[in-house]
């Protein structure tokens, strides 16, 4: 059933919507768990359409094996999405800053503080972002140390590859997901692929991880899918490789392998000059789980983080 | 005058991305000054100009204190003021979102690292910025509601208003917040203008500067007292929604007074120009904010009244 959480008229004949698509099982009884599937906070992030997409159509397909309730919000930033931008057009907001919202506040926060509002109470939230243009991901979740107790459990079966336990101090506190578990609405932040991209084979493997979650909290009635064990790692064994210099990188690695301490991850160059600027080693042994998919780099452009710590 | 390099970084296609300071006096880190932080803030730019102007002329007849050093910094991202962005040219992310940075982490994360740590020496910080919906203030003295802050010394500009804000989670990395934390008394100034360029308005805050450094004994100047400030909580201001979206027709101003019930703006339809509605005054008070965009969303904010106490 498709409901809209909160409405804006625009300026020009049209109204801007936040949609769900709402389950519920034929028979309820009143005590179902819920689960909320939330994506495109960035309007540039693609990978969880394809997941939404697959989940609306697989529980349409076999209803009779809904036990709870299931909240799909596709995209929660349906005017960045549509206009192609990271923000939230007119405001140039990144949204992920403004939660918990404010009902009474301006535009923008009246509409994080709907989506708040709507998402709260569920028994479990996923939120699922995809990088940006600059970086791709491996399939992961990302928790803070703080909720660690109560979410690693659930994000071990999400059948990524990869659980990375931030510290607490470099947690943003103005993201939906802090903002939601803050409040005692257990969130999950799931990061995979590139910005403006889709990549099936990773939406596929998060679609079982979360049908695989569904099952284990009794929301859907099936057999539990067989799902990977995910690398769990706090930011002790994760290094971050930053360019020091400006021009194009090109890698000399691949995404999701190995490497060892010495190896070249790529260079920086100069296309006007046609010069090395900086050759970029590995500084330890591991596996890179996010590498640089956008050229362009400045001093301080992400290029890598590995898995493995020095 | 010394013109000095505060922030330096390499760029492939373009000059290289440069800060400068303009420094006046010599000895004890005083007042550093702060202009535009976003690309479209151009009336910031512009009053640090004329900033810089006056104290050159105000340095030129001996008239700063011995021992007092004075920083302005005019332009803070003077990439993105050159394409016309309001946010870095690279990953659209805001520098007022960034401090105190990190020498270590990403390119604008080492931007605001690398000013921050020049400017935090400082025992005032003064910074001109604007709010992210377009609108027009009555020009005033914004602080956040920390322990640091010193509300007698925000009086010292002589502007009508002080707005002490209570910081939310998303204030924590500006630049106002962290100077604070870094125990620089720190004010952030709110101009009625950000891209186009308001003499007025411009005058108003290059006076309210001048007032500030000669009350603290950095400079010598004649000028007038200003005016005794009223302080207010932010969330003491009343908000006006519009109830539509449409064409906005802007009636009363910032400083304008305002009855309960009189009209303060109207939405227009787009295509038919009717009058969709009509924004009514909530209560008695003064407009301290208003929207600016001729386009405006159903739900917007479009007024910030002070209520008047004594009716």
């Amino acid at each position: 059933m498709l409901q809209d959480i909160v409405s804006v008229q625009l300026p020009v004949n049209e109204q801007m919507r936040l949609r769900k698509n709402h389950f519920e099982p034929y028979a309820k009884t009143g005590n179902e768990k819920r689960i909320c599937i939330v994506t495109g906070v960035h309007g540039d992030e693609l990978e969880g359409q394809y997941v939404c997409y697959e989940l609306v159509r697989q529980i349409s397909e076999s209803i009779h094996k809904l036990n709870g309730i299931v909240d799909i919000y596709p995209s929660v930033n349906p005017l960045g999405m549509d206009s192609i931008q990271r923000e939230m057009p007119i405001f140039d907001l990144d949204m992920n800053m403004i939660f918990p919202g404010c009902e009474t506040g301006a535009v923008a926060e009246h509409i994080a503080a709907a989506i708040i509002n709507d998402i709260a109470g569920a028994d479990i939230c996923i939120d699922i972002h995809a990088s940006n243009i600059f970086l791709k991901e491996i399939p992961q979740v990302r928790i803070s140390e703080d909720t660690a107790p109560k979410l690693l459990p659930y994000a071990k079966m999400l059948n990524v590859d990869f659980v990375w336990v931030h510290s607490s101090v470099s947690v943003m506190e103005a993201t939906l997901s802090y903002s939601l578990n803050k409040i005692g609405t257990p969130t999950l932040v799931a990061e995979m692929g590139v910005g403006m991209r889709i990549t099936k084979s990773y939406c596929e493997q998060l679609l079982d991880g979360i049908f695989n979650l569904m099952t284990h909290m009794g929301i859907w009635n099936d057999e539990p899918k067989n799902v990977s064990h995910p690398i769990v790692s706090t930011d002790g064994d994760v290094s971050l490789i930053y360019s020091e210099s400006t021009g194009i990188y090109m890698p000399a690695i691949r995404h999701w392998a190995g490497i060892s301490k010495g190896d070249r991850l790529g260079d920086i160059l100069n296309p006007l000059t046609g010069t090395v600027e900086q050759e970029i080693i590995a500084p330890c042994n591991g596996i890179v789980f996010t590498l640089r998919e956008y050229p362009v780099v400045y001093q301080g452009s992400l290029i890598a983080r590995i898995l493995g710590g020095c | 005058m010394n013109i000095e390099t505060v922030f330096n970084l390499k760029s492939t296609y373009r000059d290289d991305f440069q800060i400068n300071g303009y420094k006046f006096g010599k000895g004890e880190k005083t007042c550093c000054i702060v202009g535009a932080m976003r690309g479209n803030e151009v009336q910031q730019l512009y009053v640090c100009s004329q900033i810089v102007k006056a104290l050159s002329a105000i340095e030129k007849k001996g008239d700063i204190a011995r021992g007092k050093e004075i920083m302005v910094i005019p332009s803070l991202n003077p990439f993105s003021m050159n394409v016309q962005r309001r946010f870095w040219t690279v990953d659209n992310t805001d520098l007022n979102r960034m401090f105190p940075g990190s020498f270590e982490g990403k390119t604008t994360q080492r931007i605001a690292a690398g000013i921050f740590d020049i400017i935090k020496e400082y025992q005032y910080g003064i910074q001109f910025t604007s709010f992210y919906i377009q609108g027009d203030f009555i020009p005033h003295v914004r602080m956040m509601q920390t322990e640091h802050k010193n509300i007698s010394l925000a009086n010292l500009f002589g502007l009508p208003y002080i707005l002490l804000r209570k910081p939310r989670p998303f204030d924590t990395a500006t630049l106002n917040f962290n100077w604070q934390n870094a125990n620089t008394s720190a004010f952030s100034v709110y101009t009625n203008e950000t891209e186009r360029i308001d003499e007025v308005s411009a005058q108003t805050l290059v006076s309210a500067v001048m007032r500030f450094l000669s009350r603290m004994g950095v400079i010598k100047y004649q000028c007038h007292g200003g005016y005794m400030a009223t302080t207010l909580e932010e969330d003491q201001l009343m908000s006006v929604h519009t109830n539509s979206g449409g064409i906005y027709r802007r009636i009363k101003q910032p400083g304008d007074a305002v009855e309960q019930g009189e009209p303060m703006a109207e939405i227009i339809h787009p295509f038919d120009g009717s009058v969709q509605e009509e924004i009514i005054s909530p209560a008695n008070g003064i407009v301290f904010f208003a929207h600016k965009s001729p386009l405006v969303l159903q739900n917007s904010v479009v007024y910030k009244i002070i209520k008047r106490l004594h009716v």
